[in-house]
């Protein structure tokens, strides 16, 4: 307990149980310095720790018991893994002596966590807990930031051993911050400065690196448009000028489609996930890419890069803004503007203000996004509601998107909004959650309850699992198998948990309820009854380029 | 992609082991899994390299009947094959040979017509033919890290 302490670690979710209990017994005595939240659900403490990690910037820390306890964790660990998020988990295990005997809720959790985790470790000595801590902590939050598993036997949890904690400084295996080519700089610079119609894309990385200010420094000199992947939303203010949207399956049309009408794509923190370049066979083939990020194994994986330059993103663009000349490409970003024209009236404008009766997902958050100027932090959950959120919601700041993105973890928001809420008190937190996420870990009610967490749950009910419907309608001939799910009461269910609830199925209600949810004080549940079979567009379908995503 | 053979031991360096993975795939797919591999925290350096850019060793032994030997052929094979015998006993005779692996082959199948009992042959073995020794390389590792 001392060892976490000593790392910063103010706040803990878990859940207790037989192999981890001497760890408790230890944070019964730290109950005055470490706030640790009791959740319904090991997932819900993963997802938790993960949402406070990308609120606040911190590692997010969370225990959990042996066997089930730890097998648990794993959905919420895979997830940390491919959205680089510090987590650090700590396990209990059975005592060593009974290691390989199946001994009761034993599980081989380091062979089964080891490729969801950056780096997992056994400890079965008392004396080695505190290097094994030190050194998690080092490799969570370093570099390409990952999740981390430490598994304690319970004899070493027992253990005495005198207390030496020593900070992490270096391991010779891991460079967690690369030197910085000055050569392939000066190579992007050039490529930069001769491009006619630069592009550039932004991704987790720059939030992670803390490049905010050197990505709006580097844009205002180089005058380039600018467009952000899912995780990347509040990388850049929406209200930028040079800003011209969201990346992806269901990101906006402008930058979708002329990705492919660039010369030079640069590439800052971001993984070219197939979501973003759909057929990569037909993806800015036209164009020279310079492609930026921490992770060698990156460059080259998907888009073959020019120049490919591994490096910290602060770093590298504060050190390209130096080497860029000042340019202007207005033109360029007109082009995209036109083309913003085309989905506005073909998209946008029918669903923020749509003439049907029913009540459609993307006016629910344009109208969020207005009344609270995007001075939220927006969790939402995987499906129909993630997309329209990220589509209609103008995130302004950073850190306020929270989402599960590569795995696409349904269950996520609503343990990962208690967790940044945990992560950044002073903000309101909203939790957008479709009506079949918010059933995988309902159960994360009971912890809003008992901590009196101010969580603003917005429920966008279709009454089915509406993604999946989607497709099922334009690619399986509208065989809706098992999609249409019965759904229960959530309002009685708020009321079981002593949470203030409203329903509302007419428009005339939504302004004064979103209004009323956004002014109470404490935890709140905003049940919005919407159309049922409402498909999101823009959609690239498998296997279209990102110049051929369908507008309806 | 299949793995051939995969091969680990103490190199010449404290600590430090090193492991021979033999793949047959395309030198895209290589890098990347190169790349996989030297991202794992504990792993030091990865390496790639085709066949011409390593001297490599591959060990087989094979069990054969001792009666085998009461033909006279037994010469000719084992002077052909440059194998060696490593024991003899009265039911079965075991040879052993070190070599590429076609060579391996090439005395299996000289073998087989005679009957073999067992064979089994080891993972590859290989030193990079370039001069950087493996600690040259870690010592750029330790000077290039910043904090």
């Amino acid at each position: 307990m001392k060892s976490l302490v000593q790392e910063g670690v103010e706040t803990i979710f878990g859940y207790p149980g037989g192999a981890i209990m001497p760890i408790y017994d230890a944070l019964y005595g730290y109950r005055d310095q470490v706030n640790h939240l009791l959740v319904r659900h090991e997932q819900g403490a993963i997802h938790a720790a993960q949402g406070y990690a990308r609120a606040s910037g911190k590692v997010g820390v969370c225990f959990a018991t042996s066997g089930p306890g730890a097998t648990n964790l794993i959905t919420g660990l895979a997830d940390a893994m491919i959205d680089s998020t510090p987590v650090v988990c700590i396990t209990g295990q059975v005592a060593s002596h009974l290691l390989g005997t199946d001994a009761f809720q034993e599980t081989d959790v380091i062979g089964i966590s080891m490729p969801v985790t950056k780096w997992n470790i056994q400890v079965t000595k008392a004396e080695d807990v505190c290097d094994a801590i030190a050194k998690a902590f080092y490799i969570a939050r370093s570099g390409r930031p990952g999740p981390v598993l430490v598994d304690i036997t319970k004899d070493a949890q027992f253990g005495e051993t005198e207390y030496k904690y020593q900070p992490f400084k270096k391991m010779r295996s891991y460079t967690p911050m690369p030197k910085l080519n000055i050569d392939e700089v000066e190579r992007a610079a050039e490529l930069i400065n001769s491009a006619k119609k630069p592009f550039l894309l932004v991704g987790q990385g720059i939030l992670l690196s803390n490049a905010e200010e050197e990505l709006v420094d580097f844009i205002n000199h180089t005058g380039i448009p600018v467009a952000s992947t899912l995780l990347g939303l509040g990388a850049l203010s929406a209200d930028h000028p040079q800003y011209v949207g969201y990346l992806g399956m269901h990101g906006n049309y402008a930058p979708n489609v002329l990705t492919n009408e660039c010369d030079v794509l640069i590439a800052v923190g971001m993984r070219f996930d197939d979501r973003v370049t759909g057929n990569v066979e037909k993806y800015a083939k036209q164009a020279k890419v310079v492609h930026i990020d921490i992770d060698p194994s990156e460059i080259n994986k998907i888009i073959p890069a020019e120049v490919g330059i591994v490096a910290d993103a602060k770093q590298a663009l504060s050190e390209l803004t130096q080497k860029c000349s000042a340019g202007n490409h207005a033109a360029w970003i007109n082009e995209f503007h036109v083309l913003e024209k085309v989905e506005q009236e073909q998209v946008v404008e029918s669903s923020i203000h749509p003439v049907s009766e029913e009540l459609r997902m993307a006016e629910v958050i344009n109208l969020l996004s207005e009344k609270s100027k995007g001075d939220l932090i927006v969790v939402t959950d995987v499906g129909q509601h993630q997309m329209i959120t990220s589509r209609y919601f103008k995130y302004k700041q950073p850190r306020t998107n929270i989402t599960s993105g590569g795995l696409g973890t349904m269950g996520f928001a609503l343990p990962a909004a208690v967790g940044a809420k945990l992560g950044n008190p002073e903000k309101t937190v909203v939790a957008v959650i479709g009506d079949g996420g918010f059933q995988m870990t309902i159960q994360e009610l009971g912890t809003i309850m008992q901590f009196n967490v101010d969580v603003k749950i917005l429920i966008l009910n279709n009454n089915f699992l509406g993604m999946v419907r989607q497709w099922q309608e334009l690619y399986f001939e509208e065989r809706y198998s098992f999609t249409d799910i019965q759904n229960p009461n959530f309002i009685k269910i708020a009321e079981g948990y002593d949470i203030m609830s409203t329903k509302i199925e007419d428009r005339i209600n939504l302004d004064r309820e979103l209004q009323k949810m956004l002014d109470s004080k404490g935890a709140y549940l905003l049940e919005v009854v919407v159309g049922k079979q409402e498909n999101v567009f823009p959609m690239m379908e498998t296997g279209a380029a990102v110049n051929e995503i369908r507008l309806n | 992609m299949n793995i051939e053979s995969i091969t680990a031991s103490q190199s010449e360096m404290d600590g430090v082991y090193r492991y021979t993975i033999v793949v047959n795939t395309s030198l895209d797919q290589v890098k990347k899994v190169v790349g996989q591999i030297e991202k794992q925290v504990e792993v030091l350096k990865a390496f790639y390299h085709e066949d011409e850019d390593v001297v490599y060793q591959e060990i087989a032994l094979y069990k054969v009947s001792t009666k085998l030997f009461y033909n006279g052929s037994s010469e000719r094979i084992l002077r052909a094959h440059g194998a060696r015998i490593l024991t003899i006993e009265r039911g079965f005779t075991i040879i052993e040979k070190t070599g590429h692996p076609e060579e391996l082959q090439l005395l299996f199948n000289e073998l087989k017509g005679f009957g073999i009992l067992e064979y089994v042959k080891s993972g590859r073995v290989a030193i990079s033919k370039p001069m950087k020794t493996l600690e040259s390389y870690l010592n750029e590792l330790e000077h290039d890290e910043l904090f």
